[in-house]
């Protein structure tokens, strides 16, 4: 359809809504219906809380470029998160069968599990930040490194614990179309299917825009100080002085960074097969969880000796920071390189036939 | 009446109403629903109290958790047999009416126990000077650290119990 194809969303979406919508025998009305409302939801409200532009003085006062600067920042966001999963457990139920059910129950299991590695996987940005506030963290950022790099262990746990916790490929077992017939939205048709794939996506967005938010700088351009600006508390903008081609420029930096992310997540779900789901479940608890609290623990440690060696939070602080994470980063690598994880299913039991025959 | 109160009220009503529907809901998905539903208005009465990170632990741990949890195992447990009532007989019922009373009567002599709300606004200033989060953690991990660590080790052995119990049955 269109020019290399651009109308085809269009197309695909006019079609779904006159298709006919169907309500499966037996299944629970209000809830089949909510179901795809409330996997819809978080994902658009979470974006209220990320900065997207440096702040733009207008003459009617200073405005800062994020919809709703809550004072508790980012527990917002992974409260908000963790209500996606109702979505998926009660299209799951309400369908009234078999196969969508199984779906919504791997949903609730997984989710529980890497809602922990999560919410974990950020307490190292509120060690190193003292804050939970978005504007603040990007400001710091600003002024430092961009937390990728003293954080870079917890950036690998952020990024595997929220591709679970959005069902994306390689963990996208709640609707594993091999093994689930596409699990909780089988019995879905229509506009109602589509909200589902829809959710999906504007879960993705949102996802990336955290990355890019948390530890990637937000919209902070790289190499440049004439950005570096942040709202005092009393409307004041301290650091630069805002214009309004900064503020687009902004825009479009953090646009292109969340497109990064999104380019990410697509060339992970094309490159990378299924987990089965007992693989899941032993790398959410059995190496995520522990792997995070080893490193905050850790973390802890070397903050406590960077300030006991006088050295303020600054730069250097952060490079010292980052010195480290590398050579953690290195050292989780190859732990879990030795064969368990990263090697594909089954390759231990080949190996163990292939020691027995060579006996 | 201003904005907050009609927030409020908002609030309260869906919460009385939700809970309501919660006990008189005879299938137990909806009455977890119901339940997320009234513990989410409750986090909006927080936030109406200026207790932001109550609130956001409110949605976290109880609607974003513990209820994801509480619908797996109802899930899992009720199949086939969704309506089935909890309570048999007429003594249980007899039982759990005359428990009811005693927790009401227990909720109304704490009500009336309560010390009255201060005048002076000690909350923001604490809120502006301290942030949201710091102006619950300080004194959780300063004054009432004891507590808090005696919290976390019941909590770690109701959970080695828990592992200790699903052990035995494999």
């Amino acid at each position: 359809m269109g020019p290399w194809g651009v109308l085809q969303p269009i197309a695909d979406g006019l079609k779904n809504f006159v298709k006919e919508e169907n309500l499966p025998g037996g299944a629970s009305r209000w809830l089949f219906y909510l179901a795809p409302v409330i996997s819809m939801f978080p994902a658009f409200v979470v974006f209220a809380v990320i900065p997207f532009a440096a702040p733009l003085a207008t003459p009617w006062g200073t405005v800062n470029m994020i919809v709703a600067d809550l004072p508790i920042g980012f527990l917002f966001i992974v409260a908000l998160s963790s209500l996606g999963v109702y979505g998926l457990v009660l299209a799951g139920w309400s369908s009234n069968s078999k196969y969508p059910f199984l779906g919504g129950v791997r949903a609730s299991a997984q989710m529980i599990s890497y809602e922990v590695a999560l919410g974990l996987s950020l307490v190292p940005i509120l060690m190193l930040s003292g804050n939970v506030s978005l504007p603040e963290i990007v400001r710091q950022q600003q002024t430092t490194l961009w937390y990728v790099l003293p954080l870079l262990v917890g950036f690998l746990c952020f990024a595997v614990s929220y591709f679970a916790e959005t069902n994306r490929l390689p963990f996208d077992l709640p609707e594993a179309e091999s093994e689930l017939v596409h699990g909780f939205h089988t019995e879905y048709s229509a506009m109602k299917f589509a909200i589902f794939l829809l959710a999906e996506y504007a879960n993705l967005i949102t996802a990336s825009a955290l990355m890019a938010t948390f530890f990637f700088g937000g919209w902070d351009i790289p190499f440049w100080s004439g950005d570096n600006m942040a709202v005092a508390a009393d409307g004041t903008v301290v650091g630069a002085t805002p214009a309004w081609w900064i503020t687009m420029l902004t825009a479009v930096v953090f646009a292109l960074k969340t497109a990064f992310f999104v380019f990410v997540f697509i060339w992970v779900r094309w490159t990378v097969p299924r987990f089965r789901y007992d693989q899941v479940m032993a790398l959410g608890w059995k190496v995520l969880i522990p792997l995070v609290v080893v490193y905050i623990a850790v973390l802890g440690v070397a903050m406590l000796v960077l300030s006991g060696a006088g050295i303020e939070f600054g730069l250097a602080y952060v490079g010292w920071l980052a010195a480290l994470n590398v050579v953690l980063f290195l050292a989780v690598f190859f732990w879990l390189d030795r064969s368990r994880v990263v090697t594909g299913a089954g390759w231990r039991q080949v190996r163990s036939y292939q020691l027995q025959s060579r006996r | 009446m201003d904005l907050s109160q009609i927030v409020f009220y908002l609030f309260a009503g869906v919460a009385v109403a939700s809970s309501v529907l919660m006990v008189t809901r005879k299938n137990p998905v909806y009455a977890a629903l119901y339940l997320v539903l009234t513990l989410f208005s409750i986090a909006g009465l927080f936030v109406l109290l200026d207790a932001h990170f109550l609130a956001a632990l409110q949605v976290v741990v109880y609607a974003g958790a513990i209820l994801v949890l509480f619908l797996f195992v109802i899930m899992l447990l009720n199949l086939g047999h969704a309506f089935e009532p909890d309570i048999r007989g007429r003594f249980w019922w007899v039982f759990a009416a005359g428990l009811g009373l005693v927790l009401l009567a227990e909720l109304v002599a704490v009500m009336r126990g309560a010390p009255e709300r201060p005048e002076a606004d000690i909350v923001g200033p604490l809120l502006e000077a301290r942030g949201a989060v710091a102006a619950v953690a300080e004194p959780l991990f300063q004054s009432y650290v004891v507590a808090l660590e005696i919290t976390g080790i019941l909590l770690l052995v109701a959970m080695v119990g828990a592992v200790v119990i699903a052990k035995r049955k494999a």
